[in-house]
């Protein structure tokens, strides 16, 4: 066989990475879900929102053991498929991903435990502290290792010593100049997709006429959550764009497909950028639109794709697309949540059925944009692995393309086996919905806080 | 310091690689036990003793891999290609072995997820002692580069390594199960401990008479003098520790069994730094050669003497939660 070891090593990457934030994307707003839905289970006492805690909590249970275990396997292969990465820029990414073990696996792993196994054993309090303390945990992790990411793309507090990274400043290493426009992004990013998803669940309850108490009380939450994070999500990313054109031009032109920096950048609706011969076909366009986005002038220039030699140019059609795709649900997210806030004012949200089924399938669009942004970002880098330090075609292994080839194969097996499981049995679960008061002895009384303070001492001891 | 660095890195990851050993070993050994359990409730009972902590046991070998890549980038670029085939086949094994868990509580049939419980567990368990085996049997490297094939680690060695691993976290598991559990899950347990201990001694013997008959250098590091003077106990504890395990045992006592093996396991790992220091990949380069910037060593030193001590703190917590026996047909989540 004489595949490209490269391209080899590539696309593995690319298909575990893609495969594990799926999982983040989801458990990290559903921790933090979790634990609001305990915050006001103790409040107020209301049964329902004790329901649903549970019934989130087994189908979080099953999303982040998914998560776990394709995490782990990244970890490894930074160096297993990357190990000329893991030299030239190990000195300074890999403390950022060992405080991320440190700060945040060990926390979320453990917490996991008193939130999945200690409901019997531990006060109320502490159950729903536990929820919180696994939605920090994610969170935190989310830190760590978008920092790490952010550095690779605009690498600043560092010297070049022997052809290898040295850590100069730390401080500006971890808050370099894309990370906190990359970090706001993902994690609204997160608790979007989490929105979406809780939104479709509750509509589908709805729609199928069951569940309707906990379906109406997820709908709420999760309409008032998307309606102010679906705007603001546009905010974050026009901001993250004005920071990428500032420190990564020619990702920005790729992404717009804009090719001659010498005119005003129009907003292509849709093109087939052609990259032998550096024009667009079929383009439909809003003309200077891109120009008015990024420069907040009608005239306003911007690099073009000539301006580096092709050789220096990410792989164009994909980051552009991706792009689109990206833009594309996050517009419809907005509309889709305003339109459910505004059906709520009126107070028809319940009543209107075509919006309710229309959005009870909605529950992907989260994830879809999430890998399509990490598509953008991630081949808007190339041809770089590390910007200006590193190109991608120079940090693999010595290993040969039948050893990648074959362990390909392998993850896309293994990977499919268990994804199509865990997506059946989600599925299932939520079909199962949120069950009634279980016969199992409850160890909080809600009115009195004596007596579930009691309960807990007593659940402590036991 | 820039010389002292290494070592106390060397020091922490050897640490939480053993933790890894420890305390993965025994969620490990109830997977490759798996087939003996009887009944379905009996499965449920023997998960049920780890189910709480498996995930926080395999997070110790995050840190080993992410402390590998920290602290020694050079030896962690190396040894990962050069354990490509058994590192990619243990991650994907332990793939299986963690979704089990909550796929098996959430299946109607679990059958299927028994055995990619038990499969994932074995197959994990003998990569990982075949990457020990073919690490103590060297690495091929040219121009700190990884310069071997995608092979080199399969020797009879190596399996052996891997064989003798498998037994021995089955013995950790089954020391756990009848500290843990009660009824005939914890019978079971006990008299399925002493087959064990005696295959893990056969094993522990024959590494041991292997290691220095093929590696001279080994052969150098214990039966030259004056080492010879200072590592004698080593063997001496080990036989003592295996006799009091056996004794144990037999007493139908509960800790101890579990204990002894856990000092079996601290002694095997105790004669493998003797047998390999100062080298990280035996046998060219060592942990001075392979370390990171001291700048970054420092950083992560700062950051892991604040943090692990709140997390040992915190493992401590959900072991001492957790505490007591499992019974048969207590329910999952």
């Amino acid at each position: 066989m004489d595949f490209d070891p490269v391209l080899l090593a590539r696309l593995q990457f690319a298909f575990t990475i893609v495969f594990h934030i799926i999982f983040p994307s989801f458990t990290i707003g559903l921790s933090a879900y979790l634990a609001t839905l305990g915050a006001i289970w103790l409040r107020t006492g209301n049964d329902r929102y004790h329901h649903l805690m549970q019934f989130w909590t087994r189908i979080f249970a099953v999303s982040f053991a998914m998560g776990v275990v394709s995490g782990i396997v990244l970890s490894y292969q930074f160096g297993t498929n990357w190990s000329r990465f893991s030299v030239v820029v190990g000195n300074v990414v890999g403390p950022l991903i060992g405080y991320e073990v440190l700060s945040a696996f060990f926390l979320e792993a453990t917490f996991l435990g008193v939130l999945l196994f200690g409901f019997n054993r531990v006060p109320p309090w502490l159950y729903v502290l536990s929820a919180a303390i696994v939605a920090v945990g994610t969170a935190v992790s989310a830190f760590w290792i978008l920092s790490a990411n952010s550095w690779m793309q605009t690498p600043t507090g560092h010297q070049m010593s022997g052809g290898v990274a040295h850590p100069a400043d730390w401080l500006a290493i971890v808050f370099n100049p894309s990370f906190p426009y990359r970090f706001a992004h993902m994690l609204n990013a997160a608790y979007l997709t989490t929105g979406f998803v809780v939104l479709a669940v509750g509509a589908r309850y709805i729609v199928a006429g069951r569940h309707l108490e906990e379906g109406r009380t997820m709908l709420r939450m999760a309409i008032g959550l998307t309606a102010i994070l679906a705007p603001l999500q546009l905010f974050i990313g026009d901001q993250h764009g004005l920071n990428t054109l500032q420190h990564q031009p020619i990702k920005i032109a790729a992404m717009e497909a804009h090719w001659d920096g010498s005119k005003p950048g129009d907003f292509h609706i849709f093109a087939w950028p052609d990259e032998v011969t550096g024009v667009n076909r079929f383009e439909l366009s809003i003309p200077k639109a891109a120009s008015l986005v990024l420069t907040h002038r009608m005239n306003g220039l911007f690099p073009g794709l000539n301006s580096v030699p092709a050789s220096d140019r990410p792989p164009v059609k994909t980051v552009f697309f991706a792009f689109r795709i990206m833009l594309a649900i996050g517009f419809f997210m907005i509309a889709s949540a305003l339109f459910g806030a505004f059906l709520w004012w009126r107070g028809t949200l319940f009543e209107t059925r075509w919006y309710l089924r229309v959005m009870s399938h909605c529950w992907w669009l989260g994830f879809v944009a999430v890998i399509a942004g990490w598509v953008v970002t991630e081949s808007g880098r190339q041809p770089w692995v590390a910007q200006g330090i590193l190109r991608t075609a120079d940090a693999t292994s010595p290993v040969p393309s039948a050893t990648i080839a074959g362990t390909l194969a392998l993850f896309v097996l293994a990977y499919g086996v268990v994804f199509w499981f865990g997506i059946y049995y989600i599925n299932r679960l939520i079909a199962q919905g949120p069950h009634k008061p279980s016969a199992e002895p409850v160890p909080f009384s809600p009115s009195p806080i004596s007596a579930a303070q009691d309960a807990g001492r007593e659940a402590m001891q036991r | 310091m820039e010389w002292y660095l290494p070592l106390i890195w060397a020091a922490l990851i050897g640490t939480a690689v053993f933790m890894y050993v420890l305390l993965d070993g025994f969620d490990l050994g109830i997977g490759i036990l798996f087939p003996t359990a009887r009944t379905e409730s009996e499965r449920d009972q023997m998960t049920r003793t780890i189910a709480p902590y498996w995930d926080g046991n395999e997070t110790w070998l995050v840190l080993g891999g992410a402390g590998l890549f920290v602290a020694f980038p050079k030896a962690y670029s190396i040894i990962m290609p050069a354990f490509y085939l058994p590192v990619i086949v243990m991650l994907l094994s332990l793939v299986f072995r963690g979704v089990a868990f909550e796929f098996r509580h959430v299946s109607y049939s679990k059958t299927g997820w028994n055995i990619a419980f038990n499969v994932g567990s074995t197959l994990a368990s003998f990569c990982q002692g075949v990457i020990l085996g073919g690490l103590i049997q060297g690495v091929a490297v040219r121009d700190g580069a990884f310069s071997g094939g995608s092979f080199d680690w399969a020797t009879p060695f190596a399996f052996l390594c891997g064989l003798s691993l498998i037994a021995g976290y089955a013995l950790l598991g089954v020391t756990w199960l009848a500290m843990k559990t009660e009824g005939p899950v914890a019978q079971r347990a006990r008299g399925q401990a002493k087959v064990l201990l005696l295959a893990v001694l056969v094993c522990m013997a024959a590494v041991s008479l292997w290691t220095p008959l093929s590696q001279s250098r080994i052969a150098d590091r214990w039966f030259t003098l004056p080492n010879f003077y200072f590592l004698w106990p080593v063997p001496l504890v080990t036989a003592l520790t295996a006799y009091l395990a056996w004794r144990w045992i037999e007493n139908g006592r509960e800790v101890p069994p579990f204990l002894a093996t856990m000092a079996l396991f601290l002694l095997g790992f105790l004669g493998l730094v003797i047998s390999n220091f100062p080298y990280l990949v035996p046998p060219s380069l060592t942990v001075w050669d392979t370390a990171a910037a001291p700048a970054s060593q420092i950083f992560m030193l700062l950051g892991t003497l604040l943090l692990l001590p709140i997390i040992l703190g915190y493992v401590a917590f959900i072991y001492w939660l957790f505490r007591g026996k499992v019974r048969e047909g207590e329910s999952y989540h």
